[in-house]
This record gives structure tokens, sequence and C-alpha cells, in this order.
């Protein structure tokens, strides 16, 4: 069990929260407190509109041991309104086909047990196709 | 700077060895390469090994295969850089021996793949990835280079089975290597309905994760024997480079810059241009890092890569012959040995000892041992001697 | 049982309360009824409803009520460290012990100087979390408190509970009136022992007193509370223009109404249970954001949940001409029930968790 890891990392499985760079402007996530466009020290926090697009796509047959239970699931690199690329899980796909480019927006979902079924739950992002129907904002 | 020479290679064949753990693999191929050597004595050992603690429940592979190859007392220790660790491991046994501090060096890579099975062997290889922002998603090292495949295929253009002629080459190659894996021609038709792994990854265009070792015994050309009767080869350039190690932090991640930086420096340190490299080891544990390394390399232009594989540019024949021996694809792909078995193939290679796939007057080889996605990259120029 | 000789005051605050946001979630997995008949009865009519909602693999009540509180706060547009209490109200809680609450808090920014608690009372645990924010709020404790009602129902494979045990819930930020979408001048709670649905500690699905479920439970706890709010507040259906009453199934609301005087029209917008199915403590919390989501300034609006064990919580609500602004701010209820994907029931099984792994 890795219970102080994900602990840890609640803020950006939640809530997408990253850095503002204060000399160059620069959307960082994941944080990492150095500026990787400039250089310069970036701790300024700056969360996520958590809407993106499809950057590249796969789906996942053969998962890693802790994800067996959900495959096949697709994993994509979301490349974020705010300049930021990130690696997540897409849900609730539908029978829309899944394209690079597609609009979509993140949602908090499972992502594993900490262990086994007896472990606690960890939450996080993922994402979903904007829907047609959705109101913008 | 006084000449670094690959004295003796040794290797156990790429497969299941069910019955032979890593202590054995390791042992079984630092046997070969010191009988190889002509007897030199080591005194220090680099072990290349990527995942045995998580495989093997095995740490501590430095002090474990001294004792087991009957050498407790040397100085060893492991590297570990992914996929790149045996790349890693002759990088520091070359750096030991040119420096002066070590004169003869020993470095193994070993990887015992086989103890786990299924999902538990893809848990262990995420772990190359970013574990909090890449591996927790259910992201796979499969998936990883899917990712990037996709992503490559939908901005070059490349159809369905564009990749095809990677895998080959690579199977047409290891028939005559008695250490490869998979001795088997393949046909354009099996690669097209194979299986897929992770969209648009087919079984086809990833390495067979096996079991084995390969071994290196390096020294300084003034300390070879006068009755040495062996072909020197010669390390040439060596060079090694990093980049994020999430492939979504990248800038470009069609572009393997570490794949690019170490080349260009390791050809600097060798004095030569890309025209006189006769044959490149690249990593082909995915296809896609072999399109990928051609271009940063600077074989192909950028999106043009794959057209290498397919109108026959990597062929034994061709203008840059690649896996010669069969490569990671059919040989296969053994974790933290495969940076190793490079050496030991592109050694066979300028000794002209390559039988059936020698590259007529091969003076020097390019060997380029990833990490992840080339998160890390080392290169070494090879050089025949004299 | 009738209502006491000297009635109890209504729960009304000391300072107004109403809704500043609310908002939905239904998961977008559906199973029709008919499906479930083909597995264990071969029955095509007859069925309680058309189709249930059905949370995805990796949903949970926890998931679902981040999202429906994400909503509220889109249509709230508040400083999330400014609500004082997160209740989230459900019967399928993920933890046995560990709160719903304080992740949908963290989730949502309203961490650390707040209330969190999950509430269980079958399924009126939603609308008492509201009762409850209205203590908040109402007693100046806090600006804002946040009350959900949500469940992943549970219902034993084949049990005339699996054709209707659904997905789905609401969340509601609530504060003082004069910000409010809606005004909430009043709750009436209805509560005794009887004992018609429940499920025992580590037992994976609940048992029912089946026909006991319906007259002595759902229809007098609704009918003595719903009463018992209009009388007290002097009010008759035709005050009202929209009426929701907790829905297990299409008959027990449509009949319930009937009885109260209410017509079809009044309880159609927040009578959602043939398409979704019973969200349990969701139920009639997502009834009402239906009905908020088309509603205009000056309705006025009675909502009453049932749970079973048993108890009824009444309101009566009047929207404000805030409303308007705010509906359209977030995902409205109908369009989360459009957003569908037909399952079979081996789809189904397999996401509820009904194959047995080990």
């Amino acid at each position: 069990m890795e219970i102080p890891r994900h602990w840890r990392l609640k803020k950006q499985r939640y809530g997408l929260v990253g850095e503002v760079c204060p000399h160059c402007n620069h959307k960082i996530f994941p944080p990492r407190d150095v500026c990787p466009n400039c250089g310069d020290e970036a701790k300024e926090q700056f969360a996520f509109s958590g809407k993106g697009e499809v950057y590249s796509y796969t789906t996942v047959y053969e998962a890693p041991a802790g994800f067996d239970a959900n495959a096949p699931y697709t994993v994509a690199i979301v490349k974020l309104e705010e300049g930021p690329m990130l690696t997540a899980q897409l849900t609730d796909m539908g029978e829309q086909p899944i394209q690079i480019g597609m609009s979509v927006e993140m949602v908090t979902r499972k992502m594993r047990n900490d262990g086994d079924e007896r472990g606690v739950i960890v939450y996080g992002y993922k994402f979903r196709p904007v829907a047609q129907n959705a109101i913008a904002g | 700077m006084t000449d670094v020479i690959i004295a003796g290679i040794g290797q156990t064949p790429v497969g299941e060895h069910w019955e032979l753990g890593i202590r054995n693999l390791a042992t079984a191929a630092i046997r070969d390469a010191l009988q190889n050597s002509g007897g030199l004595k080591p005194q220090a050992l680099f072990v290349g090994n990527m995942l045995a603690p998580n495989l093997s429940n095995q740490a501590h592979l430095g002090a474990l295969i001294a004792e087991y190859t009957g050498l407790t007392g040397i100085e060893a220790i492991t590297l570990e850089a992914a996929g790149a660790s045996g790349g890693a491991a002759l990088r520091q046994g070359y750096l030991a021996v040119s420096s002066g501090m070590v004169d003869v060096a020993l470095v193994v890579g070993v990887e015992k793949f086989t103890d786990k099975i299924g999902a538990d062997v893809e848990e262990a290889t995420a772990t190359e990835n970013d574990s909090d922002f890449e591996s927790i998603h259910g992201m796979t090292i499969g998936a990883q280079a899917a990712l990037l495949m996709k992503r490559y295929m939908h901005e070059n253009n490349v159809p369905e089975n564009g990749f095809a002629g990677f895998a080959l080459n690579a199977h047409a190659n290891s028939v005559a290597n008695p250490n490869a894996a998979f001795r088997k021609a393949i046909k354009a038709e099996m690669y097209a309905k194979s299986e897929m792994v992770s969209d648009p990854l087919k079984i086809f265009d990833m390495a067979p994760h096996l079991d084995g070792a390969a071994a290196l015994v390096l020294t300084r050309r003034e300390l070879i024997p006068s009755d040495w009767q062996g072909q020197p080869v010669k390390i040439a350039g060596s060079a090694a480079s990093t980049d994020t190690l999430a492939l979504h932090d990248r800038k470009d991640m069609l572009r393997f810059d570490t794949a690019q930086i170490s080349a260009s420096k390791a050809m600097k340190q060798a004095g030569i241009e890309l025209n006189q490299i006769n044959f490149f080891e690249y990593h082909d544990i995915f296809n896609i890092y072999a399109a990928l390394q051609l271009e940063a390399v600077g074989f192909a232009p950028r999106g043009q890569g794959w057209k290498l594989a397919e109108d026959g540019s990597i062929g034994l024949k061709g203008r840059i012959p690649c896996a010669t021996l069969g490569g990671m694809k059919a040989r296969g792909f053994a974790g933290g040995a495969a940076g190793v078995y490079q050496a030991v193939e592109a050694v066979t290679q300028l000794r002209g000892q390559a039988g059936a796939n020698q590259i007529a007057g091969a003076q020097f080889g390019l060997i380029q041992s990833l990490g992840g996605a080339a998160s890390t990259a080392v290169s070494h120029i090879l050089q025949k001697l004299g | 049982m009738t209502l006491p000789q000297t009635s109890p005051t209504l729960l009304k605050p000391v300072k107004p309360v109403g809704i500043v946001g609310y908002g939905a979630y239904v998961p977008r997995y559906r199973i029709a009824a008919k499906e479930i008949a083909r597995v264990w009865t071969g029955k095509t009519s007859g069925l309680p409803i058309k189709e249930k909602a059905v949370p995805g693999l990796d949903e949970d009540v926890i998931t679902m009520s981040i999202e429906a509180a994400r909503n509220a706060m889109l249509r709230a547009q508040i400083d999330p460290a400014e609500i004082r209490a997160v209740w989230v109200g459900s019967e399928s809680h993920p933890y046995a012990v560990k709160p719903t609450s304080t992740i949908v808090a963290e989730a949502i920014g309203a961490v650390p100087s707040t209330q969190g608690a999950d509430l269980e009372f079958a399924c009126k645990a939603g609308t008492e979390a509201m009762v409850a924010a209205m203590g908040i709020v109402g007693s100046g404790m806090g600006r804002y408190a946040l009350a959900i009602g949500m469940d992943t129902a549970q219902g034993k494979p084949g049990d005339a509970l699996e054709y209707t045990a659904a997905a789905g819930g609401g969340a509601y930020i609530l504060g003082a009136a004069d910000e409010s979408l809606a005004v909430i001048n009043s709750a009436y709670s209805y509560v005794t022992d009887t004992p018609d649905f429940w499920r025992r500690e580590y037992q994976k699905y609940p048992e029912h007193g089946m026909r006991f479920t319906g007259e002595p439970a759902y229809f007098k706890h609704i009918t003595e509370a719903a009463t018992h709010l209009m009388q007290a507040s002097g009010t008759t259906a035709k005050d009202y223009k929209w009426a929701i009453f907790h829905q297990p199934n299409v008959k027990f609301p449509q009949k319930v109404a009937s009885q109260l005087g209410f017509s079809t029209e009044q309880i159609a917008p927040g009578l959602l249970v043939n398409t979704i199915g019973n969200t349990y403590a969701g139920a009639a919390v997502i009834g009402l954001t239906a009905t908020l989501d088309i509603a205009q300034p000056g309705d006025r609006i009675l909502c009453v949940s049932f749970g079973s064990g048993a108890g009824s919580d009444a309101f009566d609500i009047l929207v404000t001409d805030k409303i308007t602004a705010r509906q359209s701010l977030a995902t409205k209820t109908q369009e989360y029930i459009a957003r569908r994907t037909e399952i079979d029931y081996a789809t189904y099984a397999r996401y509820r968790g009904k194959i047995t792994m080990k």
C-alpha cells in the first residue's frame, strides 16, 4: 500500500492543481517548482480548467496488476487548453469514435485500488468527450 | 586518450530460461566473455539490470554476481537506466578503464523476465515510466509506444502496415543468429494479421520480453597480452543523454533528442561522419522507436524513418543495415542485457564473425540503448582496429 | 397512526435559507427492465420502469457526488472556502469507515474549515442532509452548506428491486435566501420505526417487506409529511406549480400525488424513474434538480422524500428570479439522461460487480 503517496498527490489528482510561472506566465503541470520554459522558480499554484483535446490515444488490453479489472481501457495524451500535456484515461466514450483533436473534459473517477479491495480507493482525473448537449463554461 | 578495447564477448541465448535464475544467466555470459578474452582478470564488475528488484525480488546484483562468478572481492555495482541499463553499464565500464583507475572491467547485462507473468510483468515494466503521472493511469510501456506510434502515423500519413519492414528485417536477420529467440523469417501477411496489442501497436511491433545475459571484457589497448590472438575492437565514442521521463512532458515527443545528442557526441569523439557508419544496432523494443532513432541520428528526415524499413535501406545489403543479428524484435528483449547484446553483436560484426549476416568491410558500428521512450539514450561507436 | 394532537411547528430556520446552487448527475449506462426480465422471468409486461441508470466501472457515490457538487458550484458561483458543511446522504458509500464527504470536500476545494459527514437513512439520506444544511445556514453558523443525495443502489440479482435499483442523484448548496435561486420556506419530517426495507451489516444486498413497503411505509410517511407541511403552511396542492415525491417506481409517486390532490402535470418534470430508475437517496433530490431546471421565478415546489425504516422529509420551496441566469450554468438533468449507452445484462453484471471473481 502506498497511502502517503496517493494522499500527497490529491490536489493534482482531484483538481489538476499545477503551477504558473511568475516570470514567464508558463502554465505547469505537474507542478515541479522550476519552470520548464524559463528555468526560474515557479511555485504559484494554478488550477487548470480541465478542458483539452486528445493528442494521441490507445487501448490497453493487457493491463498491469491493479488495473486488470477495468481492461480494456483507453489511455490518452491530452493537451490542456492552457498548454501542458498530460497522460490520462478516457472514460464514458459512448459510441463516439475517438479522434486526435477531439475535445475532452476532466472528470474525477476511480483509478485503482491501493493494493486490493481492502486498500483505499485512489481517485483522480480522467477525461471524457465534451457532450454535444453540454453547456460551455 | 588511450584506446579502450572490447577484448571479450559472451552471451546466453535469449529465451524462456525456466531452469536458470538471474545469477546463473549472468555467470554463463561472464564465463563465456572471460574465456573469449583469453583469460583477462577483471578488477571491477558493472552490472546492467533493469528490474531484478521487481521481477526477482533481488537487488544488490553486483555482489551476488561477483560471488557466483568466482570473483568475490572485486568492485561490483548495478547500473539502472531502464532499457538503457546495458548501455549505461558499458559506458561506466568504459569510463573506469579509460580513466586508468581500472585496468580490466567486466560489463554484464542481465534480465530475468519470466519469473513473473502477465499483469505482474506489465506492472514491473511500467515502473520505468513516471509512476505518479503516467503509470497511475494504467499506462504500460506498450501503450506509451502505441501513443507515439498513433501520433507519428497521424502526422506523417503512415499507412496501416507501414512499420512492417522493421519486423520483417529483424526476423530475416535472426535466422542465422544461434542466440536469437525467434529464428524464423516472417512474411508481410503475418505482420498484417498479427494480434493488436494497443492500437495501432501490433504484437509484431514490439519485442518479446525474455531472459538473457550478455557480457563484455574491457581493457586498455596497451594492457593486451602480446600473444593475444583476437581482432581488437575499440570503443571509439561513448555518450549518454537524458530527456523528460514522462512522454507528455516533452516539447516534441516525436523527436528523440537523447538519441540525437548522444549519437552526435559519440560520433564527434570517434571523429567520424554519419556516412562512415556501416551498421546501426538500434533499440527496436518497439518499431516506432527504431523509426524515431533513424530520424534522430540523421539517417532519415523527420517523419521518414519508417520508409527506410519499407524500402529496404535497413537490410543487410541496404544503405544502413540495422538489427543485423535480429535486433530486440527477433533476438529478444532482455531488459538490462539489451544494450550489452548490441555491443556483443556489433563486436561480432567488426571481428568479421557474423557469418551469413556479415556486413562486408564493416569498420564502424553505432549501437544505441534507450531507457523508456528515449528518456535515456546511451550511444557507442565501436571501431574495428588495424 | 395520525398526526400528533398538538402539531409541531415546521422546521423553519431563524435566518431565511435557500438553494444557491444545485447540480445533478446520472451515469451514462442504461439497462432496460425487459433485459433484466429476459434473464430472470421472461416477462415482457408489468415491468416497474422502462430502464435504469448504471454507473460505469470507474464510478461510485464519491465520483458521482463530486460531479454533482461541481455542477452545483458552477451554478452557485461562490468561493468553496465559504462552504462550512459537506454532507453526503447515500446507502452506497464506498467505504464502511472513511467519509465520502471529505473526498468530495477536497475535490471542490471546501477544505479544511468544514463539517463533513456521511448520512444514512435509506432513500431519504439526501434530504436529511438538506435539512441539516438548513440548520447550519439558518442558524448563522455558516454561510453555505453542501448537501448531496447520491446512490449506486444495490438489488439482488433476480429480485424485484433489481429492475429499479439505479444510480444518480443531486447536490445542493444552501445559503441565505437573498442569494438563492429558490427559497426553502420550511421543511417538515415525519419519522417512525417501520421496517419495510433494510440491509444488515456485511450483506451485499438489501431485504424488503414486499407489499409491506407500500401502505404502512411509503404512502403513510409521505402522506403525513406532505399533509402536515401543507396544513401548517396554509397551502393546498393548488398552491404548488410542481411537486416531487420519492420515486421507487412509476406507480407509487403517481398514486400518492393523486391522493394528495396533485395532477400528472405537476409531477411530470420531476418524475424520472421511468428512464433512470430508483436512485434511492438521490431519487427525490434529482427529481428536484430536474424540476428546478425548467422552473420559472415565482413557481412554488413541494418536494417529499421517503426513506425506508422509515421517514419522509417534506420541503416547501419558492423559486426566485435568480434562477433564470443559473439554470444554464451547468449540465441539466435531462441532458445527463439524454447521454445514454445501453448495455446488456452481462455487461451490467460486470459493471456492478455481480460476477464472482474469487
